[in-house]
């Protein structure tokens, strides 16, 4: 067994003990099998009954890169970033600099201590515990990978000691994670083992501590991208047509897995489903097009860059009126930007997609969970609406497993399927109008192809067209043709989800509006800012077009913060082009480095802004 | 208004098919293209052949993207539903409506300009997967709606109108079909009804992606000497391989050509193709051969028409992506949701 590393830095350890309620940041080096690891850590501590919220940084990349994957443990059910690292877990050396300086002071720093490291590059105010890993691995395994890969679960070992975890609900979570594999199995819990019994026999166990709780509930962990599929697959989506791009690719992959899973006809063995992965994002928005306008109900899952490819079409099921649904995973932008990092950019260019005047409903999911409902509940939209549907995830939402309430369906819930003249209808003497609005809502009734030999057959076309469809060019015809597409719009305020308010403690004229990830990060720093004595009303958006609600809002008070992650404040600019709303009012509050925003900075900002406006008046 | 209705008279004695239907049930409207146009033509063998394979006309859906052939679906079939949708895309949108339901006939109608520069991919990659379609190219070598432009199936060398020889080599549309594995792949002249009609007929009936490249003169931009898609000129250089014969299996079998002579290939909706060679030398069982054969013509300014290659054994998409037989937007709910059962089960692995 190697010499038990020396303890390095000034400070003894010991400090304030913090139980459940810390954040535990691995650094690794990608393509190193730290990720399985990480999770194993990660789930171990919420089979504790201790909710956990962890994401991981990672890079456009698939090997030698630098990785993080943060866990934030938080009994208080915190599900944002906190901001700040408890404990780092320093496995590469190329990121060791910035990694140790990202340590809150009287913070942990964790390493492997094989070989010597320069007293220089560490800290005065942290405490350090190494664990002499690589030489540990060297001694125990022959094979390069097996040093690898068991590398990492002795470190989880490692932390389960100094964190004071429960062994066995790792090793229940690696007897499920690899169920009828025992070999593996075996070695796992052997690795782990080596970690815990150098822990027990040379360090002491760390303040931080994780202690068996009852605070996880019947929720469920699992990724935005995941969520949505199943909603499609829920939502009755039977044609997706995709292509690969960060973060978006694993939305199509989970509604492939489901559909296996889901939608094979037990009799025959044959699919209830037809997926293509398309030659580019202009062909995947192309087939959507082409089963919507058929009737079924079809989807495409992009990001920023293939939206922009997609306008065109977009444009064109705006205009000639074909339900379409597009799931973007916004990452950040322009250009290709960094596809591996967060953004709500893509609001206005998804908004307003298309040329001449074109807007099309957003639904703005908070967590997992709404990635489902309203994964499900935009196919209704789109049929009803027969446009295009957003459903505007992140890549925080989309790609990092949340804990979220479970899903559920009523049973009794029955597909909208909008308004379709059927053949008995055309029979019966209905008068059909392509693009008529008969029921003053703006929306017409439409025929699927085929569906009677000689009544209900239109022409469908992205020119003008008079209200049964023919080609015209006149102005007027064209007027009253966009105006009744205003009025679609306007029926679509009532069947978006409506916004969701949170009343601050104490009357307030002070208001701020959010919406999507930054949520669980924004909630808790409502909780920091009511302890300071700052009361503010919350307004969550989620969908587009704004309710009336959300401008009521906005006048009904004196100032209101938009909390947004992006640069342009584009969600301002939208408001202020939907509604009438006085831009005095609204204070931007702009988080876009490509991290998931923090309750610090939330809360932080919102006091600084706060501050400044009481000391302008006091003057 | 640009759109103009066709007056509903017609003489009470036109000749009825097995469905009640005469020819002036597959027509459309009035067509706004230019008098004379070969596209009209192509319309009129459309309409034809729709009429003689007893289709019924709404079971029928066509396609089209953006140019002057595109305009051309309003112009038959009246009673389809039609698409016309945005430039060089409507491969894809013909594969989503495909998916979408296999029990109707998708007609995807397209230009040289739609199909062979901005849809040069989504033309391949149409073809590869098989999407059960016909693909008609209108090739007239020349952008017509914007007047005049070469087009990328424009030979190099010929001229323009205004004199402008055009530098770039031209594609040949038919060669990139073989390629790209097309199963049913043809060409003929918007000025040879003969060939073109039963062609169409066959490629209707076809189940796997059939494509016919008709060429199809411009007589306002592209009919004068120094065209390689002029009238005149395609008269002069054709070189038709075969004469072809759709029999469906409602009809009586009568074409008979001597031993040698004749080719015939079933399909499989039970059609047989009857092909009265013409040219001993070719075989339209072989892609390798169709290539080489083709080649070999143009190398002699020689332009191939009839049917050049065809398997008649070939899948589909639907073959591919093995979906169930009800059209997929006839699903109902029992079989498209899965219920909280299955979503219970799903919450529980995800603990």
């Amino acid at each position: 067994m190697p010499e038990a590393a020396q303890s390095q830095g000034g400070v003894s350890v010991g400090g304030k003990s913090r139980v459940n309620d810390f954040v535990v940041k691995f650094a690794n080096v990608n393509g190193s099998g730290s990720a399985s690891a990480n999770g194993l850590f990660a789930r171990s501590v919420m089979r504790m009954g201790v909710p956990v919220a962890a994401r991981n940084i990672f890079p456009s990349n698939i090997q030698g890169l630098p990785t993080w994957y943060e866990v934030r443990i938080t009994e208080a059910g915190h599900l944002g970033r906190r901001g700040g690292v408890d404990l780092m877990v320093a496995m590469n050396p190329q990121t060791w600099d910035r990694d140790v300086a990202e340590i809150e002071s009287g913070g942990f720093l964790f390493y492997d201590s094989t070989r010597a490291i320069p007293p220089s590059k560490f800290r005065d105010d942290i405490t350090v515990i190494g664990v002499p890993l690589t030489a540990m691995c060297n001694e125990a395994y022959e094979l390069p990978r097996e040093r690898q890969l068991f590398k990492n679960t002795i470190y989880v070992g490692a932390l389960a000691g100094l964190l004071g975890m429960e062994i066995q609900a790792i090793e229940d979570l690696l007897a499920d994670d690899f169920a009828g594999k025992d070999r593996l199995i075996k070695a796992n819990v052997e690795a782990l083992h080596m970690g815990l019994s150098y822990v027990q026999k040379f360090l002491a166990p760390l303040p931080l501590q994780v202690r068996r709780a009852d605070a996880v509930g019947d929720r469920i962990y699992v990724e935005g991208n995941n969520a949505a599929a199943l909603g499609a697959v829920y939502g009755g989506a039977t044609v997706c047509a995709w292509y690969p791009i960060t973060p978006s690719t694993s939305l199509a992959e989970a509604f492939t897995g489901y559909c296996q899973d889901l939608r094979v006809d037990p009799e025959t063995g044959k699919n209830r489903f037809a997926i293509v992965q398309a030659e580019d994002e202009i062909a995947s928005i192309g087939i959507v097009v082409g089963a919507g306008w058929n009737g079924c109900r079809s989807f495409t899952a992009t990001s920023g860059p293939g939206i922009s490819l997609m306008t065109e079409f977009i444009g064109l099921s705006y205009f000639a009126e074909i339900p379409a649904v597009i799931f973007d995973v916004q990452r950040g932008g322009p250009s290709t930007g960094m596809p591996t990092r967060t953004q709500q950019a893509d609001l206005l260019a998804a908004a307003y997609a298309g040329h001449g005047d074109t807007k099309h409903p957003m639904l703005l999911p908070a967590d997992p969970g709404e990635c489902f409902e309203m994964g499900a509940q935009a196919f209704d939209l789109a049929d009803r609406l027969q446009t295009t549907v957003f459903v505007m995830l992140d890549l925080d939402i989309g790609m990092n497993e949340w804990l979220t309430h479970p899903f559920q369906w009523d049973d009794s819930r029955k597909l909208d399927r909008g308004k379709v003249m059927t053949a008995e209808q055309l029979e019966a003497g209905a008068d059909f109008g392509r693009y008529k609005d008969v029921d003053g809502d703006g929306i017409p009734y439409r025929t699927y192809p085929g569906t009677h030999p000689t009544l209900g057959g239109y022409f469908t076309r992205g020119t003008s067209r008079n209200p049964y469809a023919r080609y015209s060019e006149e102005g007027a015809v064209y007027v009253d043709n966009m105006e009744r597409l205003l009025r679609k719009f306007d029926t679509a305020k009532a069947l978006v989800p409506a916004p969701v308010l949170r009343a601050g403690k104490r009357k307030t004229r002070d208001g701020v509006i959010y919406f999507g990830s930054t949520t669980p990060a924004m909630h808790e720093a409502l909780e920091m800012l009511e302890a300071e004595g700052r009361s503010l009303d919350a307004l969550r958006i989620r969908g587009f077009p704004f309710a009336d609600q959300v401008f009521d809002f906005i006048d009904q008070h004196d100032r209101v913060f938009l909390v947004e992650q992006n640069r342009d404040a584009q969600l301002k600019t939208l408001l202020m082009t939907e509604g009438e709303v006085d831009p005095a009012k609204l204070v931007s509050m702009l988080h876009y480095d490509g991290t998931p925003i923090t309750a610090r900075y939330i809360a932080g900002e919102i006091a600084r802004r706060m501050q400044l406006g009481q000391s302008e008046a006091a003057e | 208004m640009t759109y103009i209705l066709k007056p509903q008279l017609h003489h009470p004695k036109l000749p009825t098919n097995s469905l009640g239907y005469t020819r002036r049930d597959y027509e459309g409207s009035v067509s706004t293209l230019c008098a004379g146009c070969g596209h009209d033509s192509i319309s009129a063998a459309i309409i034809q052949a729709c009429f003689e394979l007893e289709l019924p006309p709404h079971r029928v859906a066509k396609l089209s993207g953006i140019g002057c052939s595109s305009k051309t679906p309003d112009y038959f079939l009246g009673n389809s539903h039609g698409f016309n949708t945005v430039h060089g895309r409507m491969p894809s949108v013909l594969t989503g409506a495909n998916l979408a339901n296999r029990d109707l006939i998708y007609l995807g109608v397209s230009g040289d300009g739609d199909s062979a520069s901005i849809g040069l991919g989504q033309f391949a990659h149409a073809i590869r997967r098989s999407v059960n379609m016909l693909y008609i190219v209108e090739n007239n070598g020349v952008y017509g709606l914007t007047k005049g432009q070469f087009s990328a199936t424009s030979d190099k060398g010929s001229k323009s109108k205004r004199g402008v020889v055009n530098t770039d080599a031209g594609i040949d549309m038919v060669s990139l079909a073989l390629q790209m594995g097309a199963t049913f792949v043809g060409r003929s002249f918007s000025g040879d009804k003969d060939q073109l009609v039963p062609l169409i007929k066959a490629g209707l009936s076809h189940k796997g992606a059939a494509f016919i490249d008709c060429i199809s003169p411009c007589v306002q931009f592209n009919n004068h000497n120094g065209s390689t898609k002029s009238f005149d000129y395609v008269r002069e250089h054709n070189e038709a391989v075969n004469r072809l014969d759709v029999i469906t299996p409602r009809d009586e079998i009568k074409v008979d050509y001597k031993p040698g002579e004749t080719v015939r290939v079933q399909q499989h909706d039970g059609s047989v193709l009857s092909l009265h060679k013409l040219n001993e030398l070719y075989n339209p069982n072989s892609r390798a051969q169709a290539l080489g054969y083709l080649q070999a013509r143009q190398a002699r300014g020689q332009i191939v028409t009839g049917l050049l290659f065809v398997d008649p054994k070939a899948g589909d998409l639907h073959d591919a992506v093995d979906t169930v037989e009800t059209p997929l937007n006839q699903l109902n709910e029992h079989e498209l949701v899965p219920g909280q059962t299955a979503l219970a089960r799903i919450n529980q692995s995800l603990r």
